[in-house]
């Protein structure tokens, strides 16, 4: 199972569009400090899965969770426990 | 805001057996960086939707934007895209999504692109755009495929390999030994990346796409090689896809 999983393991610009879509600017290339480790990382870099009901993405550093997004019904939650600080470009 | 929009299929050229080039006709694009994706969407009649991302590889200024598909037989999207959608459809599409994974133009470092697959796409964006604008930078391709039918863009890489302008193109194949091949004929090892890769005082920019596994061992390798990993940018298409 194991093996499985981290074939399943995408990354940042995976969810390209769905950053954009919350944020409404281009995210990949935003950074963020992982509020575990300390690890700064462009999003384009973080593990992202996405395989269940919502998409979790993990620090590459410490593999704690960065953010956990879900949405349905015309909503959206998004869990930014992990990530202390987050840096992008205003259009 | 990222809109959805609608390309209609202008062209469709088979580039192996289970990979198709799709090429779109799509009111007000607003252009796109080479590396940059579309996420595809399919709403089927009662209101079921399924949305799958799809590296860009046209360069920028070609006139029609391009997608190259690789026909999954359990896939969702795929054997859709590749197989059932006809010259005039319409496609729902929003993009360009991106902006780590992207190749300027004008950025000066040795270019060195390593693709599995169709993981091959977005780097083929990459390539297009520097011989569109006759950049010179020295640039090195590595390309992994099953074998040598499973080769996309193959004459096209030649072409491109052969012009003279500092691209060299290596081929390996994974799952075959062809009678007079002259690329390599094995998985990516650190043997095979000392003889292609630029060394890292050379600072090159690098760029690895394909399958999850494939990504995470050529940049393992690398980084095991001296390379710094903000060096590598990079991109997993998982196990699937769809």
């Amino acid at each position: 199972m194991k093996v499985q999983i981290e074939e399943m393991r995408l990354d940042g610009n995976a969810i390209g569009g769905l950053l954009r879509e919350i944020f409404t600017v281009e995210m990949t290339s935003a950074v963020g400090t992982c509020a575990s480790c300390g690890a700064v990382n462009e999003v384009g870099r973080v593990q992202v899965y996405s395989h269940a009901a919502g998409t979790v993405v993990r620090c590459p550093g410490c593999e704690q969770v960065l953010m956990k997004i879900v949405r349905g019904g015309g909503r959206c939650w998004v869990d930014m426990t992990g990530v202390r600080c987050l840096e992008f470009v205003l259009d | 805001m990222l809109s959805w929009q609608f390309g209609t299929l202008a062209e469709i050229v088979q580039e192996t057996p289970r990979v198709a080039s799709l090429y779109l006709d799509v009111p007000d694009w607003q252009g796109h960086m080479a590396g940059q994706h579309v996420d595809v969407r399919l709403t089927a009649d009662d209101g079921y939707r399924a949305e799958r991302s799809y590296s860009i590889a046209s360069a920028p200024a070609d006139r029609r934007l391009a997608l190259t598909v690789e026909r999954l037989d359990d896939g969702e999207v795929s054997p859709y895209l590749v197989g059932e959608l006809r010259i005039g459809d319409r496609l729902e599409l929003r993009g360009p999504i991106g902006g780590y994974f992207v190749w300027p133009g004008d950025d000066q470092r040795p270019l060195l692109l390593i693709g599995g697959g169709s993981g091959v796409v977005p780097l083929m964006s990459m390539l297009r755009h520097r011989a569109g604008i006759g950049s010179t930078v020295a640039a090195r391709l590595l390309f992994s495929s099953r074998s040598q039918a499973d080769i996309i863009y193959r004459d096209e890489l030649t072409r491109l390999g052969s012009a003279g302008d500092g691209l060299t193109v290596f081929h390996t194949v994974t799952r075959e030994k062809p009678a007079g091949w002259t690329g390599y004929t094995r998985r990516i090892d650190e043997a095979m990346l000392k003889e292609v890769a630029w060394p890292k005082q050379d600072s090159p920019a690098v760029f690895i796409c394909g399958p999850t596994s494939f990504v995470e061992a050529a940049a393992s390798l690398l980084v095991a090689m001296g390379y710094e990993a903000p060096m590598i940018k990079t991109e997993r298409f998982g196990a699937t896809g769809g």
